[in-house]
């Protein structure tokens, strides 16, 4: 197919060798690569590739611990209606319980601007060209922001419903956010989120007479990869089943 | 494309422990990687090209040591291998399946020149 653009022949590209199955266990050692004799030095590492962003992960993880605060990692698909969820959680609970939100996006200060007219202390975090939020960035954020005691913080994700799923940030939970406007073979399609979840929320249920979107069958899609999962079904635009959520929320300070 | 955070931790790993080892060059850096690790091998390579530009793992050959899935079935206790996060229990149909091995992301080995 591709006989002019050279795609089939890269120059300088990296060789990748598939080697014998790697064995799990004390054994595993006996089953590394040696090279041959006289062609250079092997030296064991043993370490995870992403053990730097989980000791960050653990720092904030005891931060919060000691200030008593409850991370929530929001995620989702982009237009689930994070932001949208967010500021009525945000209006419905100010005064009874403190809040704070890390937004996470691309570019702009846009969602961070819709929080902060809400009242409640937000910082947001520009990732650029990055598809997901570190343990780094919420660390950095952290150092931005005066956490109460006894606290919700919201973490709201790039919108993206396949990269977060890797990057532990620290948090209690992650909740991850499925709109009916979406297909409901979502967790299906996407499972590696829904595995990492605590939490469902399927919004925008005032939708649900003008779409296909099978609820019963979306919870069933989602148990089958992640047999934990709890689910509220929310509309964030006219407040239907938004209680339950509130109790969770009020549930896990 | 989340392959190019991984390849950027990895060229932080491994050059910090090259060089600590005193390396010149690193010829090879031995991978374990889970099948459902959420990793594309070629994906990775295509990143890691950018990304060890200039340092120590410039050149260095991926030896991937792929690792099966493996679930326990939560019902009915039959361990099996897993090809994804949605596997069914052969042998009873359910759904409740824990993941066993199958996750894994490491740097094993490096073969530097010293």
């Amino acid at each position: 197919m591709c006989d002019s653009c050279g795609c089939s022949q890269p120059e300088n590209s990296v060789t990748i060798t598939r080697v014998g199955q790697a064995r799990p266990g004390p054994g595993a050692a006996e089953s590394h690569h040696h090279p041959p004799q006289g062609q250079g030095r092997l030296v064991e590492v043993r370490e995870a590739v992403l053990g730097k962003n989980d000791g960050i992960a653990a720092h904030n993880r005891d931060f919060f611990r000691q200030r008593r605060v409850v991370a929530l990692n929001l995620v989702s698909s982009p237009g689930s209606g994070k932001t949208t969820i967010l500021e009525r959680t945000i209006r419905e609970l100010r005064g009874e319980i403190p809040m704070a939100v890390i937004e996470g996006d691309q570019q702009t200060m846009l969602d961070a601007e819709r929080i902060e007219a809400t009242g409640v202390p937000v910082v947001q975090v520009n990732t650029g060209a990055g598809c997901h939020l570190d343990a780094d960035m919420v660390h950095q954020a952290l150092h931005q922001l005066d956490l109460a005691a006894n606290s919700l913080l919201f973490i709201e994700n790039v919108g993206n419903l396949v990269c977060p799923a890797m990057f532990d940030l620290g948090e209690a939970a992650k909740v991850v956010i499925i709109s009916v406007t979406e297909g409901e073979d979502k967790p299906l399609k996407y499972p590696a989120m829904f595995d990492a979840a605590s939490l469902c929320l399927i919004n925008k249920t005032d939708l649900l007479p003008h779409v296909d979107f099978d609820v019963a069958r979306c919870r069933e899609y989602a148990l089958r990869v992640n047999h934990h999962l709890e689910f509220f079904e929310i509309s964030a635009r006219t407040g239907e089943g938004m209680p339950g959520w509130l109790d969770w929320l009020r549930s896990q300070i | 494309m989340h392959e190019m955070s991984l390849a950027i931790n990895i060229v932080e790993l491994v050059s910090e422990k090259a060089q600590a080892a005193g390396a010149r060059k690193v010829m090879a850096i031995e991978l374990e990687v889970g099948r459902l690790s959420g990793l594309m091998v070629e994906a990775l390579a295509f990143c890691f090209e950018a990304v060890a530009r200039d340092t120590l793992a410039e050149g260095a050959e991926l030896l991937i040591r792929e690792l099966d899935g493996l679930g326990n079935c939560l019902t009915c206790g039959h361990a099996f291998a897993l090809d994804s996060l949605l596997a069914q229990c052969p042998q009873c149909g359910g759904y409740a399946v824990e993941t066993v091995q199958g996750r894994e992301l490491k740097v094993l080995s490096l073969t530097i020149d010293e």
